[in-house]
């Protein structure tokens, strides 16, 4: 199959899905236990006054029509109107995104760095003292809750030690580098502003480390047993019985088809940290979406919630299409069927 | 009358392919006639992928047949309605390839073996007790291992559970599809000599699966060639062993050892792959892959005729 | 049976730290060393000692005391979600398998639709749209957790249907109730109940994940999550508020995972 002809036969098959979330963020709308219109008048209003506001506001329509209108805001960026911040949701929601993308991208960076190469040495050195503890760590990084890690940090790092900032993105009172991305590191490198540049990662480093925690576990564990069971094939074995060194084995065949397998999970991986990243940004008040849900959600400001989950559903569809595709790209066998 | 009688039997199953979902007809089985007498064997014999498998669960309507005529004891099978089947099961039974497979692994033999008698409600506990322990003396296994799970058993031990399964309900017919296949070369000839003692002791009828010619040879008493859902060649065994009508049979055979090294054989080698069963060639299904092939043969659907008195072949050539 | 279990140091390990747990949740009250709710100024913010085990927080409660209870308030939401939840989705990812066709279809896209939010997040917009409560909490995870069993039991069911042990069934005439409930779901149920006794761990961590972003257990509930919301408060006073009450819920976690992990071992009949 053709590369092109992958990537638009996946977007055919999102569009399904995507309008199944729609549905179903619609019908969660749809389950606010008592009277937006009361809500929104108060105790005193009087039940013309309701009835008239419900009129205005299209309760009364069938449900596919209030659907249809729904869908019909959604396509055009309309998320509705945040009761708490008062401005569009979807403005709140580009506001905030860059600085939760940029702390699951951390993490995600973190976690390949450090998962694989600790899967590779745990598969290689099966049932070795380095393999049992890698083991260890990774099991209590998918049992951590990351909110606790992530207070624990604070207390040392911040609190305790003072070496590392505890919340925010920038020093007190330091002004954000020119907007590009809306990413500071990314915004900071690209002007050469290094001060920022320096706070940014400085800041980074507790709520990138505390939500990676949790991703290193899952992939260093399936770095592992993917190794494993390349390592058992029969090819690997051939290739030893044929005496090539062992180095030579390891880092030729079995690398390439032990670590392939686990790119398909990063996709599964990064909506861990997505999901991840609305509590670790509670922890560090670190001002993206999750950090913007969790005030909705104190302030009952349904539409922003409703958005954010929204955007996150999208974000996560997106990033396992690419996912597919480079693995698509990458694994020459897929191509073949 | 025949016990089993099989009349332009057809089995297709339509496959969905490709990103719309084209449809694709797969002729797995399409036209196969043949009989079996009571107490006989018909091997069944031809290349992986040749309809074999198909052709087998047909007959037991473990796949609907897409056409033809299946009598079993003059009754036709392909009419009867569910209550019928369940009687017919008792009947005509199933051995498979898989030993591996064949037994659910989280049961015991005993389970295993109990179930068609709980199926059928025949006997109370104790009877159907005493039955599977009877027979399961005859395959040749003990009674103290009744409660062992089949992972606990070589294959060759689980084979011969397999065949106790099928004969638990004292079956007339068994098809055996490829029941020796997955086995040791040494096992092979143990599974297949419980099954003709077995044949002899109940009078049973089989329809042996193979793509092993020299297995075939061995148990049974005619044999069928099938080519890409077809039967290009059936008669006796001996006939077609000794002067096979067919250029694919010929194809086959040249690839058996030779008893008599000073007898010299020139191997014929089959040029090419099988030709998929959705897409086949036309007029002779082999004409693609035949040493022998002429123009006509693209073009004509070779009948399968009777070469010699008994013995059938669909060649225009011989 | 035991000696395959006390093979395994880590199923063992598993098998301890959850039995302590439900003895705990059992007990509570004779475990216990004080009210979980009772405030008490005058001892506010002590550290661990012989009298408060992991000190108090800033309304003078007894952390030990409210992490015992607590116990009962985790245990309880893990094995209601798990237990609404699993038999949805192992019943719908039956009839998804052994049907196929539509209603496999049906069935499957809806589950897709289900797994493309990141669980935690769907679970919080349900429950924010159902009102901060731990009912609706547990009703959330429930509904967040289900597709997952489908997805599980359904592959198994497809697998298993068209072996031949199946086969062989239907050539001896077995009904196809029968073939469903004595051949196929025994099979197919293995892998589900295994990753059900690691979700009870799993569900207790989303929900003191919810219960520390609001939603979930109000204050003053003993609840977990909650403990470590209300902690963030008093971090630089109190750590232990912060930590004794993480620990329980990795130790929770840790234990439901190596219980199922040498469940895994366990069921697997090559294996008894
Ligand atoms: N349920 C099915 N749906 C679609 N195609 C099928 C099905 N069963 C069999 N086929 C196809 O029908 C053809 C014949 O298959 P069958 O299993 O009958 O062959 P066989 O002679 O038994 O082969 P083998 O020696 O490998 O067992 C094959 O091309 C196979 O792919
Ligand atoms: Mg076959």
């Amino acid at each position: 199959m053709h590369a092109l002809q992958f990537v638009a036969k996946r977007l055919l098959l999102m569009i399904p899905i995507l309008i199944g979330i729609s549905i179903l963020t619609f019908a969660i709308s749809n389950t606010i236990p008592g009277d937006p219109a009361r809500l929104i008048l108060g105790p005193k209003a009087t039940p013309e006054g309701l009835e008239a506001l419900r009129e205005d506001m299209g309760l009364n329509d069938p449900l596919y029509v209030q659907y249809g209108r729904y869908m019909g805001g959604i396509a055009q960026g309309d998320l509705g109107q945040s009761t708490y911040s008062q401005r569009p949701v979807l403005n709140d929601l580009l506001r905030y995104s860059p600085a939760t993308f940029e702390l699951t991208m951390f993490a995600m960076v973190v976690t390949l760095v450090v998962g694989i190469p600790f899967g590779i040495i745990s598969a290689s050195r099966k049932d070795k003292l380095a393999d049992q503890f890698t083991r260890i760590f990774a099991l209590l990084g998918v049992a951590m809750p990351a909110f606790w890690l992530g207070l624990l940090l604070l207390l040392f790092f911040y609190l305790k030690l003072g070496v590392l900032p505890g919340s925010g993105r920038l020093d007190g009172g330091m002004a954000p580098p020119d907007y590009i991305t809306g990413m500071y590191t990314v915004d900071a490198l690209l002007t050469g502003n290094w001060p920022v540049l320096y706070a940014a990662i400085m800041h980074l480093i507790l709520p990138g480390l505390t939500l990676a925690a949790v991703t290193i576990g899952m992939i260093t564990r399936m770095t592992r047993s993917s190794m494993l069971s390349v390592l058992k094939s029969d090819y690997i074995r051939t290739a030893y019985a044929k005496g090539a060194p062992e180095n030579r084995v390891l880092y030729g065949h079995a690398l390439r088809n032990g670590v392939m397998p686990v790119i398909t999970l990063l996709g599964m991986a990064f909506g861990h940290a997505l999901g991840g990243s609305v509590l670790v940004e509670a922890v560090f008040s670190w001002p993206g979406l999750g950090q913007y849900a969790v005030n909705a959600i104190n302030y009952l400001d349904f539409p922003a919630v409703m958005g954010v989950t929204l955007l996150i559903a999208v974000i996560f569809i997106l990033v396992n299409l690419i996912v597919d595709t480079l693995y698509f790209f990458i694994d020459p066998r897929l191509k073949h069927n | 009358m025949a016990l089993l009688e099989v009349t332009n039997l057809k089995q297709h199953f339509i496959i969905k392919k490709g990103f719309l979902g084209e449809k694709t007809t797969v002729k797995a089985v399409d036209g196969v006639s043949l009989f079996i007498e009571e107490g006989q064997t018909l091997g069944i014999v031809g290349e992986s992928g040749c309809g074999k498998s198909s052709l087998g669960r047909s007959i037991l309507r473990l796949a609907e047949p897409t056409e033809g005529s299946i009598k079993f004891k003059g009754e036709e099978v392909t009419d009867m309605n569910a209550k019928q089947m369940k009687e017919l099961r008792k009947e005509m039974q199933i051995v498979f390839q898989d030993p591996y497979a064949s037994l659910n692994p989280r049961n015991t033999v005993r389970q295993i073996l109990e179930a068609p008698l709980a199926i059928h409600n025949i006997g109370s506990r104790k009877e159907r007790r005493e039955k599977v322990e009877l027979l399961v003396e005859k395959i040749g296994l003990r009674k103290d291992q009744l409660n062992n799970y089949p992972h606990e058993f070589s294959g060759g031990q689980r084979q011969r559970i397999g065949i106790a399964r099928a004969l638990m309900l004292e079956p007339r017919l068994i098809i055996a599809d490829e029941p020796v296949s997955a086995l040791d070369v040494s096992v092979q000839s143990q599974v297949l000599n419980l099954m003709l003692e077995l044949q002899q002791e109940m009078n049973l009828s089989y329809m042996f699966i193979s793509h092993d010619l020299s297995v075939v040879q061995h148990i049974s008493d005619k044999v069928a060639v099938m080519y890409l859902g077809k039967v290009v060649e059936i008669s006796d065994v001996e006939k077609v062993y000794s002067d096979p009508k067919h250029p694919y049979t010929r194809a086959l055979l040249s690839a058996l050892p030779v008893p008599d090294p000073t007898q010299k054989k020139e191997r014929i080698i089959l040029q090419g792959d099988l030709p998929s069963p959705s897409n086949p060639p036309s007029g002779c299904p082999f004409h693609t892959r035949c040493p022998m092939a002429t123009k006509e043969c693209a073009e004509i659907v070779p009948p399968l005729e009777e070469k010699t008195p008994g013995h059938f072949a669909a060649c225009i050539h011989t | 049976m035991v000696r395959r279990i006390t093979s395994s140091p880590l199923t063992v390990l598993g098998l301890v730290i959850v039995l302590i747990i439900l003895i705990t949740a059992a007990f509570a009250p004779v475990i216990a060393t004080h009210s979980p709710t009772e405030v008490d100024l005058v001892s506010k913010l002590e550290a661990p000692s012989a009298e408060h085990y992991f000190g108090t927080d800033e309304v003078g409660r007894d952390i030990f005391s409210r992490i015992v209870y607590g116990t009962r308030i985790s245990l309880r939401i893990g094995l209601l979600v798990v237990a609404i939840s699993f038999p949805i989705g192992t019943i719908l990812g039956a009839i998804a398998g052994y049907i196929g066709g539509r209603v496999d279809q049906v069935i499957m896209r809806i589950t897709d639709i289900f797994l493309s939010f990141p669980g935690i997040i769907l679970a919080m917009s349900i429950a924010a749209a159902l009102g901060p409560s731990i009912e609706n909490v547990m009703l959330a995870l429930a509904a967040t957790w289900w597709p997952w069993y489908t997805r599980i039991v359904r592959s198994s069911v497809l697998s298993i249907k068209h072996s031949e042990y199946i086969e062989a069934n239907r050539a001896l005439g077995a009904n196809p109730f029968r073939i469903l409930f004595k051949e196929i779901v025994p099979n197919a149920m293995a892998p589900a109940t295994i990753q059900a006794s690691l979700d009870l761990g799993f569900v207790i961590l989303a929900a003191a994940g919810l219960s520390f972003i609001g939603l979930g257990a109000q204050p003053p509930s003993p609840e977990w999550g909650a403990m470590l919301s209300n902690s963030r408060e008093i971090l630089r006073e109190a750590w232990w508020a912060a930590t004794f009450p993480g620990l329980a819920i990795l130790l929770t976690v840790l234990g439901f995972n190596l219980l199922g992990d040498g469940l895994n071992d366990l069921l697997d009949p090559k294996q008894r």
